[in-house]
């Protein structure tokens, strides 16, 4: 079945990420398609660079941009969303004068297009989180 | 580009959280999609559509004066869940009065806002491709 996922929520204040990374590789493990994971709200929050949770534990952003890499996933950020809470990419920071960005490397942003895109090309577009 | 049932879930008061906006806007965005687009407002997210929104106090910016544009999106088919309504000592009368005009009427105006009970709005939504709640 061909799957598409939408993140809400951030890294760890809710599992909703997590649940949806966990869902993400068990659909694949088991044969599934994920066309694309999309990351809304404060999902959008997943895809920071800047992250340094303890040693001991699960660092969220790194997983998902592992993850993209291994099974070269459609990771997508919500331009809208990630404006406003200071989540950007190379040319985006580059068009607003900041020095650097902040976006983990997998994850790419645009427009909520791709969500509706998402759900139109998928069997089952999965929501997690709010 | 095939065509499916999107319904958009509201169950957020406007104010609060961000879900309420964030929401308008992938309507909004998804409504250049042409798809057989819906709205439902459940719970709290009747507040959405009050009408009257004065946010002044808060500091937040009032974007209640969009839903009445969704019509020109041919965004029309606006369920408000009846009990939700009176659970809130709420009325219609006290929703925008939200209306679209029908191109194969001589764009006549008609009401976007259907009130159904909770059980008809459990068959609209069974009806449905992709459910998105906010």
């Amino acid at each position: 079945m061909k799957f598409s996922i939408q993140v809400n929520e951030g890294p760890y204040q809710k599992q909703a990420s997590d649940t949806a990374y966990q869902f993400a590789k068990a659909a694949i493990a088991a044969g599934h398609e994920i066309f694309r994971i999309f990351f809304y709200h404060d999902g959008v929050n997943n895809a920071t660079k800047l992250a340094v949770p303890p040693q001991d534990d699960r660092h969220i952003p790194k997983l998902w941009s592992e993850l993209s890499k291994e099974h070269n996933l459609d990771l997508v950020v919500c331009i809208a969303a990630a404006q406003r809470r200071g989540m950007m990419d190379a040319d985006e920071a580059k068009r607003q004068g900041f020095e650097d960005n902040n976006l983990i490397e997998g994850f790419r942003i645009s427009g909520l297009g791709q969500l509706i895109e998402a759900g139109i090309e998928s069997d089952r577009l999965v929501v997690f989180g709010a | 580009m095939a065509v499916k049932k999107f319904m958009y879930v509201n169950r957020k008061a406007p104010y609060g959280t961000v879900y309420a906006l964030e929401s308008l806007e992938v309507v909004l965005i998804g409504a250049a999609f042409d798809q057989d687009v819906s709205l439902a407002f459940i719970g709290d997210g009747v507040y959405e559509l009050t009408k009257g929104q004065d946010t002044k106090a808060i500091g937040q910016k009032n974007f209640s004066p969009v839903y009445s544009a969704l019509g020109d999106y041919d965004v029309n088919k606006i369920y408000v869940e009846k009990e939700s309504l009176e659970e809130r000592g709420l009325t219609l009368d006290d929703l925008q009065h939200l209306v679209w005009e029908d191109e194969d009427e001589d764009y006549a105006e008609k009401d976007s806002i259907r009130l159904v009970s909770r059980a008809e709005l459990a068959d609209v939504m069974s009806e449905q491709e992709i459910i998105l709640s906010f």
